[in-house]
């Protein structure tokens, strides 16, 4: 077993990237997850890899499309400004069935907004990666640990499903050092042979063709509901969240990514004041967790959801729960990142029967306060 | 051992950062929980820097260190910045050469360090970060020497022996350095 | 018009029927989509033939973006790849470093490599990226529906510019071979057209040169292909060539623009000259 090194999240997911067999890199620099993009420059030219900086971040997830295409395990790496210029590839990844594994690092948006860490791209990356009927997995780490273990699932699942992955991490996440165990490199002999990969037919077999055209609507029509039926066997296998202090909580705070860490120090620092406060993190964001989050729902008299951005995982949970329960938000935007002492805050608040939707602005209380 | 959350805070250059990760990676090599976080900005030289670092025997939850039971100053601006921050019975550094300050706090302990001057006077100039470090170390015990000695040894390319022992140094004279208490 | 002799009819009656022409192996048996009179099938065909005369078609992987050139997927028997609109030389490159042992080529329209796909097109080419990209260039956007392209000549009629082209308003149509040429990752740039028998050979000479200079590992290799649109222009086939003859030749002249193998080889013969002074 690999020892406990000390690791920025952004290097050591990209040295994961490398040990679960990616040997090609496309991308396009930007703030902040430009420690991928380095790394992959100085790590790839050792390994017989391929680091090419494109000339945009359009050709960058095209390049990916063609690596992808070629059965190769690809990877770019971008953050929020830059993931909305990879929608077009990325929704033509999903048309023609290609695996490969996009990082959005999110920092503030909308438009060139700040360098900041932010979740403000939940919806894009769980409702609208690019144009179509289509989905991508979402990955959310919320440890170093969980950026190198997650980028490894990230590749597996994105073969074994034909589908783009991301993982949708943030500048807290990717600037950071903790401790992590680099996974063990996998033996690239030993992954699945891709029969539908452009390789040359060598004459040895019918040509393959990797294509999301269709004209012909009946023949779109069935194309989308063939690759409908694989989500639904990703929304029944895949789904992964990880549930704290349920035994007797009687609340219960739903946080993924970086924010879970701010809940979780709020969450202790409340059960340290005899509150008895449940912690749920979604790991998988698409397909999202229902299930966990409805038994959750079950158990508990109010939920609060805690996000870098105006509220927008909220809904995934409020559908998972049906509404059976009050669900609150409390959440912070645009780069900053709230304090734990202001979700206990929020915490006691739920406790006592409130049901809200804070932003900070102006320390105004919105929504069905009751 | 404590937990402990400490902010370290200054100009870009002044190695806050390097701070950081030296306190960082002897909590790797004491098998603690850590976590290190910079501020980043735009700003690439000599803007303001700083960098949260948590040691704990438990899971760190936030790692961006809002009320820190530690603050290493070592300018005015960041002094000024965070020292309100700092939880009562917390404790503040500053280096008094380049950050000139009194701590009008009673609640805290107030530790003026000349760090810049001690490393021009000992030949480790642009150390004086490190003596900093070797001051908290001698007031909190966070790690041990050995554990800070094999951080060095991590995080100074080996290339660069000479600079691995001026850290080694630096620090021991942080460490031996009786404080300047009052305010100058 | 053509090179092909008439037979006596005693003979045909007596022989077996004579194959005169027929699909080389490498195309599909796929029904044509294209318009009647349109170049795409004489372009497609001599990239076909070159696939197949270089014996690579086993290894041969190619790339067509959106406009009509996207349904060349169909038409070709090695791996395809079907792009997005502008993104061929990024989705090429993409295979090409993954696979640097295979002969990779893109098919590419005016609009699409010239208007929306210019970055991906300057930049491939300035990578040196070894693929070879057929661009034809008929003045026109075809699958749309006869829209202004980049390369519509000033005063020109299309959809979009019912009044002509206003050179002052929508700037001026681009060159590709002579602004590709300045770059140095490319290897072999020509511009040829399919009007003719004697035309079509030369463009087929120029196509096999392209994939020849890329297996060589040259770098980059672009052949423009001036090109009709009978449809679109709203002419029959044959004043379609009238028209492109008269007002696309002047604009852009037939030619090679680079040609790296020729200068080196002028410039060590240009040595030996000198040394031998």
């Amino acid at each position: 077993m690999s020892e406990k090194v000390l690791m920025k999240g952004n290097e050591a997911l990209a040295e994961a990237a490398i040990r679960a067999g990616c040997r090609h890199f496309f991308g396009y620099p930007i703030t902040p997850q430009t420690e991928v993009a380095a790394y992959m420059a100085k790590r790839m030219p050792k390994i017989g890899g391929t680091y090419l900086q494109a000339e945009s971040e359009v050709a960058a997830i095209n390049m990916v499309y063609g690596a992808s295409a070629a059965g190769a395990r690809v990877m770019t790496s971008s953050s929020s400004p830059g993931v909305s210029l990879k929608m077009e590839g990325i929704s033509y990844m999903i048309g023609a069935n290609l695996p490969a594994v996009i990082i959005n690092v999110q920092r503030g948006g909308p438009g060139l907004g700040g360098i900041q860490p932010s979740q403000a791209d939940y919806w894009m990356a769980t409702r609208a990666m690019g144009h179509g009927d289509g989905h991508i997995i979402v990955f959310a780490p919320s440890t170093v640990q969980e950026m190198a273990d997650l980028v490894a699932k990230a590749f597996d699942l994105g073969d074994k499903y034909r589908i783009p992955v991301m993982i949708l991490a943030d500048g807290l996440l990717g600037q950071m050092m903790e401790p992590v165990i680099l996974p063990e490199p996998i033996d690239q002999e030993n992954l699945a042979d891709k029969d539908w990969a452009l390789t040359g037919h060598q004459d040895q077999r019918k040509h393959n063709t990797i294509s999301s055209l269709f004209l012909e609507p009946q023949e779109l029509e069935n194309d989308i509901l063939k690759r409908r039926e694989r989500y639904l066997i990703i929304e029944q296998a895949e789904p992964m969240a990880q549930v704290e202090y349920m035994d007797d909580a009687e609340v219960a705070v739903v946080a993924f990514g970086a924010a879970s860490r701010i809940a979780r120090s709020a969450v202790n620092k409340a059960r340290a004041n005899g509150v008895k406060v449940g912690l749920v993190r979604p790991v998988t964001l698409w397909p999202f967790p229902k299930d966990i989050l409805s038994a959750v729902g079950d158990k508990v008299k109010a939920l609060l959801c805690v996000e870098f951005s105006t509220g927008q995982m909220i809904e995934d949970v409020r559908l998972a729960v049906h509404d059976k329960v009050p669900v609150s938000f409390f959440g912070h935007t645009g780069g900053i990142v709230p304090t734990p002492d202001e979700v206990v805050v929020a915490i006691e608040r739920m406790v006592a029967g409130e049901q809200f939707h804070i932003l900070p602005f102006k320390s105004r209380l919105t929504g069905g306060a009751s | 051992m404590a937990d402990l959350q400490i902010m370290l805070a200054g100009f870009g250059g002044q190695g806050i950062l390097f701070a950081g990760k030296l306190i960082a990676y002897s909590g790797l090599i004491d098998g603690r929980e850590l976590s290190w976080l910079p501020s980043y900005g735009p700003e690439m030289r000599g803007g303001t820097a700083n960098c949260s670092v948590c040691l704990s025997d438990a899971p760190i939850g936030s790692p961006l260190v809002v009320d820190p039971d530690i603050l290493i100053a070592m300018n005015v601006p960041s002094f000024n910045r965070f020292v309100e921050a700092v939880k009562p019975g917390g404790i503040i550094l500053v280096d008094s050469t380049i950050a000139d300050v009194c701590c009008m706090r009673d609640d805290v302990q107030f530790y003026r360090v000349p760090a810049t001057q001690l490393s021009e006077e000992h030949n480790l100039q642009t150390l004086a970060n490190v003596i900093l470090v070797g001051r908290l170390l001698k007031l909190t015990e966070f790690t041990c020497a050995s554990s800070l000695d094999t951080a060095i040894d991590k995080s100074v390319s080996a290339k660069r022996i000479d600079l691995v022992n001026f850290n080694k140094q630096a620090w021991r004279l942080g460490y031996e350095f009786t404080d300047l208490k009052e305010c100058g | 018009m053509t090179t092909l002799t008439a037979e006596p009819v005693e003979a045909k009656v007596a022989a077996k029927p004579k194959t005169l022409f027929s699909r080389t192996p490498v195309l599909t048996d796929h029904i044509t989509n294209y318009c009647p009179g349109c170049s795409h099938g004489i372009v497609q065909r001599l990239i076909a033939e070159t696939i197949d005369e270089l014996g690579v078609a086993g290894k041969t992987i190619g790339v067509s973006p959106v406009g009509c050139s996207v349904l060349a997927c169909e038409f070709y028997s090695c791996d395809m790849a079907q792009a997005a609109h502008g993104r061929a030389p990024a989705v090429a490159t993409g295979i090409k470093r993954a696979h640097p042992d295979n002969v990779v080529f893109t098919y590419q329209g005016d609009g699409d490599l010239a208007s929306i796909g210019m970055a991906e097109t300057v930049h491939a080419a300035t990578r040196g990226e070894k693929i070879t990209v057929v661009f034809i260039n008929n003045a026109i956007y075809g699958m749309t529906g006869g829209q202004m392209a980049p390369t519509s000549l000033p005063g020109q009629v299309t959809q979009t510019s019912p009044y002509g082209r206003d050179v002052k308003a929508v700037g001026y149509p681009i060159r590709v071979c002579e602004l590709l040429s300045t770059l140095d990752g490319v290897a072999f740039a020509q511009r040829v057209m399919v009007d003719t028998p004697k035309s079509v050979r030369a463009a087929k000479k120029a196509i096999r040169k392209a994939f020849e200079y890329q297996i060589e590992g040259a770098g980059y290799t672009i052949i423009e292909v001036l090109a009709t649109c009978p449809t679109n222009w709203g002419l029959s086939p044959t004043k379609a060539f009238a028209w492109m003859r008269d007002n696309m030749l002047p604009y852009y002249p037939l030619g090679v623009y680079k040609d790296i193998k020729a200068e080196l080889a002028a410039a060590s013969a240009d040595a030996a000259d000198k040394g031998g002074e």
